[in-house]
């Protein structure tokens, strides 16, 4: 299995990538290369035109802002996001996402931006992102542009990214620093990608309710969903396992896909389970629990 | 900016330069294996699955099948040919498979002592099950991996106590 053949550009200046989307036919942007290179390696995609962006500058950082939220470069690696002290301080959960995020090896390569870019549904980045609302920052010929992830997401593995256009940071709004936030996924191996996924934060009040909640199935449907209805349904109440269990039974019934593994029915069976699990890791976090250890 | 078909590269391979004029296409493991004869490093799946093929680049393991070749252009490459001493003698993590029995065919042995290498060097308290976890990124269909444990365990205690 080798590549087919294409022509190669790693320009250093993002200006220069815009000018080869823009006059280039038949081209991949090529970041970490961790779904890239198999894909061209099977000869999925046969690129006339691959543009390196590793070595482009100012797409590899970690920025905190005044506010209390992140951005984060495109070209971030998974691994940075491991070991940052401004991820697990921030969004703790990307860290815990992160950490199902395939292997040492693949993590240190693979980008957040390549992640969010390729919009695997069961990418466990991708369902992160979702649940934090993270909006990411797309620059063209005219500028920057900023898209939530509920409209950066047309369907299946389809970014609202145009064919003029980068991925160049992603922005994570601020969450209470005393929120809890989980993350749980159901694969065969560690490491695989997810065929159920959840992912929730949870902010509660001194008498124990619900003052702020979000909850992200990844894996589940053509793209990770989020749960508005349940999300406003917990509201004000007091947050225990059996609140979570009676209400997450309502993602038995969301859209599910079908593949060659795995059956839709089976994902539903698994979607309320993984959606009170992420809840319930949530809730014993909130107020400040332990994070998992980076590995 | 125009695009290339082929392209010089120098690199540094276990510490010495090495070039070559390649194809964009060919991938870091191709170059390793083809071009500087260096078939140590060997390719299972070719599509980052397996794990046989990691390398270190700049010290952190990668899959050498999901790199081109012209990326690691002025790079530091490490490869298994590079732990065993100048005289051939191996070193203490090779020793140790070899005494416990952490290798059969030896197919994926080199991708794993690369790894291993890689977490020796960040974090020298490792658990087991640190271990485990680390070594989730490469397949060994032979040993049923508790070899491969017991020999990087022992490895460990070896080298703490040079420390
Ligand atoms: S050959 Fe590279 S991971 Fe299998
Ligand atoms: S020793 Fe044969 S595959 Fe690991």
């Amino acid at each position: 299995m080798k590549p087919p053949p294409f022509k190669y550009y790693d320009p250093t200046a993002q200006n220069e990538v815009v000018g080869l989307l823009s006059s280039l036919e038949n081209l991949k942007l090529l970041a970490g290369g961790q779904s890239l290179l198999p894909m061209l390696n099977m000869r999925f995609v046969l690129p006339d035109h691959v543009v390196d962006l590793n070595r482009v500058a100012g797409l590899d950082f970690v920025e905190a802002d005044a506010g209390g939220g992140l951005r984060i470069g495109a070209m971030t690696r998974q691994r940075t996001l491991e070991f940052s002290a401004d991820v697990a301080a921030r969004a703790p959960l990307i860290r815990e996402a992160v950490l199902h995020v395939g292997h040492r090896q693949t993590r240190n390569r693979g980008t957040l931006g390549g992640s969010l870019s390729h919009l695997d549904p069961a990418a466990e980045l991708v369902t992160a992102a979702v649940a934090l609302d993270a909006v990411v920052a797309l620059r063209g010929p005219a500028g920057l542009r900023q898209l939530a992830m509920s409209e950066f997401m047309l369907g299946y593995m389809t970014p609202a990214t145009n064919p003029d256009e980068m991925l160049v940071s992603v922005t994570f709004p601020a969450l209470p620093a005393a929120h809890g936030w989980g993350f749980v996924e159901f694969a065969r191996r560690h490491g695989d990608f997810a065929i159920a996924s959840a992912a929730a934060t949870l902010v509660t009040d001194a008498q124990g309710r619900i003052s702020k909640v979000a909850l992200a199935l990844g894996g589940i449907g053509v793209v990770p969903l989020r749960m508005p209805e349940l999300e406003t349904g917990l509201l004000g109440a007091v947050a225990s396992e059996a609140l979570f269990a009676d209400h997450c039974r309502a993602c038995a019934t969301v859209e599910a896909m079908d593949d060659a593994l795995v059956t839709a029915g089976y994902r539903q069976q698994l979607a309320p389970v993984m959606a009170r699990r992420a809840l319930m890791a949530a809730l014993q976090r909130s107020g400040g629990g332990a994070a998992t250890q980076p590995h | 900016m125009t695009g290339a078909s082929r392209r010089a590269i120098k690199l540094q391979v276990n510490g010495k330069p090495h070039a070559a004029e390649v194809d964009v296409r060919l991938t870091l493991a191709d170059c390793l294996r083809q071009e500087f004869k260096l078939t140590g490093t060997h390719l299972g799946c070719e599509h980052g699955v397996c794990g046989a093929c990691t390398v270190l680049l700049d010290g952190q393991s990668v899959r050498a099948c999901l790199m081109l070749a012209v990326q690691a252009d002025g790079r530091a490459v490490a490869t298994v040919e590079g732990l065993a001493g100048a005289d051939g003698k191996l070193n203490i993590l090779q020793q140790a498979f070899k005494d416990h029995h952490g290798l059969q065919c030896g197919f994926c042995t080199p991708g794993i002592l690369m790894t291993l290498t890689e977490c020796f060097a960040d974090k020298p308290d490792l658990t087991e099950q640190d271990i485990r976890v680390a070594l989730s990124g490469n397949i060994c269909r032979c040993t049923g991996y508790q070899g491969i444990v017991d020999a990087a365990m022992d490895a460990l205690r070896k080298m703490r106590s040079l420390l």
